[in-house]
């Protein structure tokens, strides 16, 4: 434990606390939360530095450990601004990983980034406008699938691609996702909700923008594995996990929207309810981020209930002996593990599972990140990086004997895709094709 | 239910790793639980066995040395067919990436600081650079690269008296990068041979080396010639030079740690060990003597992991697999006994490379490797402990602590796997 840790070292008395104390101002402060032992605890050994994936091929951009404890002692300096450097990190949150020191890398970034956007950034910047529209995805995709038919075909119009990257900033090299015809709270809505009911078996979904708008066979497909294990499902209104926003620096908007999930999840858990995702940046965010950003009531109590899907079968189902016994038709699959799902230590159990199952090949792509990261390979100056980051992850899977993706990130999965030309899948939906 | 397996070992190193390996060749069903990258990404990449014990040193053979060692080295619990066991389990893992299975005898390392490191595996890019090699050597170094200072190190060699001629010499990388440019940088532009004036990476470097060199048999590097495709590299520059070209061991972030770190865990895919990574196995439940559970924080909730038996091996102080305050000293998962003085002033000698107490500090197993209680006796019955969190040696002293991980991870996986598949 060093000195630092312990802010009422008995040495310094109060007659001692003069102006070269400065370290002892930093306590007084009355801030949200106390950074300092975080940033105490770095020895500097840029373990977090070599793993950043955005470091390795961005030769403007520091790394995590300046992003993180350096600048946050800088900021102690009057008239230290925060460095827009901030802006280039995509929160995937390897940093974290990485660190054999304890240091809270990512809630470093996400309080020093939300500080640039709320002091630094100019509020009609075409960034700031860009950042937000991406931020709130969940809105946008809301509009959007109203007419989902409608929507589609003009945002596959090239010219609006085109007008995309040039006014607002959003490459026009991707395609954006398709919406779904029918969302997946309109299916839950139609099948009239659970099918099964349990006193002692109960978890509510939290399904995220993407496999509500999106990707609705994987929202089906995890409400279809749970009731088979017995479970009763429930679907709280929700709004999105909010890690679109924390990458941009919204936390305003992200913290409104935690409120809003706290308020609907965290009161069914007396219930016997828990929280169950199926995209591993949303529970990454329920989990990791909600506790470490904001003072809510029930957040941390939410966060300590929240799983991802396949987890929380692994840990109370014996899910392996079931898949043992199961079989499929012959298919192969090339698997990657998204950054959020490896920080929660996640990024082997799907291979481990499906190595199980008869029919399946199934083979790890390796641990480079992806390189889209939610909505940084998104912007258009971030493009070209975007998918150096994840040239690796192209290679690997061209050499991987399958020609599906899966993965749990539904960004990832679109830039498995955009990369490949692959089909990507969700563990869920192959769960549900053995189980089911 | 909880996540069930045959044995767990809890750790991510040498030590983790090798009994993880070895509990596997028993025929167990084995799972890894490791917390952060291991400090193997802090660590040269050499594995050594035994430089210096009781005074005496550097040995020519490790196993001379093995009888000047104090009681209760961890080496006298598992002797010298253990050592032996955990170096055929390294050798089989590495492959041809390692040398220095050829012998019993000691290799001498020229080190970045510009000391020997009596050694008993070192990469294969490391081996032409063997002070107990011979041909006049020329060591390179970058500017902006400041881990290796090429001058100071070949003068240090020279005043360590060499049999050879060493000189030094400081140029820039034929790409510039910012002035704190990752080490990692530096290894991409050689593996991609990015283009640079006057040609590429590789080829610019070979012909600002060529001027340097002055009747030199081989050159050396610091450890960052190419990440995924380091041979190619180093095959290029040796043509391009005529000479031989190795790797000069460095420093934190080091690539040669990295890569062995991949190569033990490849090893562990293929031997068909589970692995669950990032979060920390934090508390147990036991009972009868048994530990029947052990609980892993999951980001702020407990995921229970059974096993019949478990390996600890979760290191030492720098490894975190022992945890200290100013009155006591812990081993912070099982609460094992780790011996140490009441008064806190003699943890430590006041010569800084001095004869430190808590060098040694770590627990006491008996001699099936189980942490024992303060009454000599074993404190569970399926519980072993192996590498850096097993006490009684000087591991940076003796130069032992690659050897200490991977003899104590050798019996203590092999005596899990026995006993979880009898």
């Amino acid at each position: 434990m060093s000195d630092a840790e312990s802010p009422t070292n008995p040495s310094l008395t109060p007659d001692a606390q003069t102006e070269e104390f400065e370290a002892v101002d930093v306590f007084a402060e009355s801030t949200d939360m106390d950074l300092r032992p975080g940033a105490d605890n770095c020895y500097k050994c840029t373990a977090c530095d070599i793993s950043c994936p955005v470091a390795e091929v961005d030769d403007e951009f520091p790394g995590p450990k300046f992003q993180g404890p350096e600048q946050w002692r800088l900021k102690r300096k009057e008239d230290a601004a925060v460095d827009d450097s901030i802006m280039s990190c995509s929160n995937c949150m390897r940093c974290d990983d990485a660190c054999p020191s304890g240091v809270p890398l990512s809630q470093m970034h996400n309080t020093a980034r939300g500080e640039y956007v709320d002091e630094v950034m100019e509020k009609f910047s075409r960034e700031y406008i860009r950042n937000r529209i991406l931020a709130n995805y969940g809105t946008l995709a809301q509009l959007g699938s109203m007419f989902p038919r409608l929507t589609n075909a003009v945002m596959g119009n090239s010219l609006v691609q085109k007008v995309n990257e040039k006014v607002l900033g959003i490459t026009a090299e991707r395609d954006f996702p398709e919406f779904a015809t029918q969302t997946f709270r309109e299916w839950w809505q139609e099948r009239g909700g659970p099918q099964v009911r349990s006193e002692d078996k109960r978890v509510a979904y939290f399904h995220g923008c993407y496999s509500n708008y999106n990707t609705p066979e994987v929202g089906k497909a995890m409400v279809r594995v749970f009731e088979s294990f017995g479970y009763e499902v429930v679907v709280p209104k929700q709004r999105c996990s909010g890690t679109p926003m924390f990458a941009n620096g919204m936390l305003d908007d992200a913290k409104r929207a935690a409120g809003i999930n706290v308020e609907n999840f965290a009161g069914l858990i007396p219930e016997g309810y828990d929280i169950i995702a199926s995209c591993t940046s949303c529970s990454m965010s329920l989990r990791q981020e909600y506790p470490e950003l904001f003072d809510i009531d029930g957040i941390r109590d939410l966060s300590e209930h929240t799983y991802d899907a396949l987890e929380y079968l692994r840990i109370h189902e014996d899910i392996e002996s079931e898949v043992r016994e199961a079989s499929v038709s012959d298919q192969s699959f090339a698997y990657h593990a998204p950054c959020h799902g490896r920080n929660q230590g996640l990024d082997r159990q799907a291979v481990e599972l499906f190595r199980e199952l008869d029919g399946v090949e199934i083979e790890d792509v390796g641990d480079s990140c992806s390189g889209i990261s939610g909505t940084y390979g998104w912007k258009e100056e971030k493009y070209d990086k975007s998918m150096q980051i994840g040239a690796d992850m192209f290679d690997h899977m061209e050499h991987a004997a399958g020609n599906v993706g899966m993965t749990e990130c539904p960004t990832c999965s679109m830039q498995m895709e955009h990369g490949t030309g692959y089909d990507v899948k969700h563990p869920l939906q192959l769960l549900e094709e053995a189980l089911v | 239910m909880a996540i069930t397996d045959d044995v767990l070992v809890i750790g991510g190193g040498i030590a983790a790793c090798t009994a993880a390996l070895s509990a596997a060749e028993t025929g167990a069903r084995v799972r890894l639980l490791a917390h952060k990258k291991s400090t193997l990404r802090q660590a040269s990449g050499l594995v050594d066995v035994l430089g210096y014990a009781g005074g005496d040193g550097p040995f020519a053979d490790p196993f001379a040395g093995l009888d000047s060692l104090p009681d209760g080295h961890p080496y006298s619990v598992v002797g010298e067919d253990g050592i032996r066991e955990g170096l055929r389990i390294f050798d089989e893992a590495v492959g041809d990436a390692y040398e220095g299975s050829h012998t019993d005898s000691n290799a001498l390392v020229a080190t970045h600081g510009g000391t020997v490191k009596p050694t008993a595996r070192y990469p294969e890019s490391v081996a032409p650079g063997l002070a107990s090699a011979s041909g006049d050597m020329l060591l390179v170094g970058f500017e902006g690269l400041t881990d290796f200072d090429a001058p100071v190190a070949a003068d240090h060699l020279t005043a360590g008296g060499v049999p050879f001629d060493v000189r030094g010499t400081t140029i820039s990388f034929p790409k510039s990068f910012r002035s704190d440019a990752k080490v990692t940088r530096f290894a991409k532009a050689l593996d991609r041979d990015e283009d640079v004036a006057g040609g590429t990476v590789r080829s610019v470097l070979a012909d600002t080396v060529a001027a340097e060199l002055d009747g030199a048999d081989r050159v050396g590097f610091p450890a960052m010639l190419g990440d995924d495709h380091d041979e190619a590299v180093r095959d290029e520059l040796a043509d391009r030079l005529g000479v031989q070209v190795f790797e000069v061991p460095t420093g934190p972030p080091s690539l040669l740690g990295l890569k062995l770190e991949d190569m033990l865990f490849e090893a562990l895919d293929e031997a068909g060990v589970r692995i669950s990574s990032g979060n920390p196995a934090v508390d147990f439940e036991a009972n009868d003597g048994r530990i029947e559970t052990v609980l892993v924080d999951q980001k702020s909730r407990l995921t229970p992991y059974e096993a019949d038996q478990i390996v600890l091996a979760t290191g030492g102080l720098v490894g975190k697999g022992l945890d200290s305050n100013r009155e006591h000293v812990t081993e912070p998962v099982f609460g094992c006994h780790v011996p140490h003085p009441a008064d806190r002033y003699e943890w430590s000698d006041s010569d800084a490379f001095g004869d430190h107490a808590f060098a040694r500090f770590g627990v006491v197993v008996d001699d099936q490797l189980r942490p024992t209680t303060e009454d000599s006796e074993s404190q569970f019955e399926n519980l072993r402990a192996a590498g850096g969190v097993v006490g009684g040696a000087d591991v940076a002293r003796e130069k032992s602590a690659s050897g200490v991980s991977l003899a104590t991870g050798a019996v203590a996986g092999r005596l899990a796997g026995e006993e979880a598949s009898q």
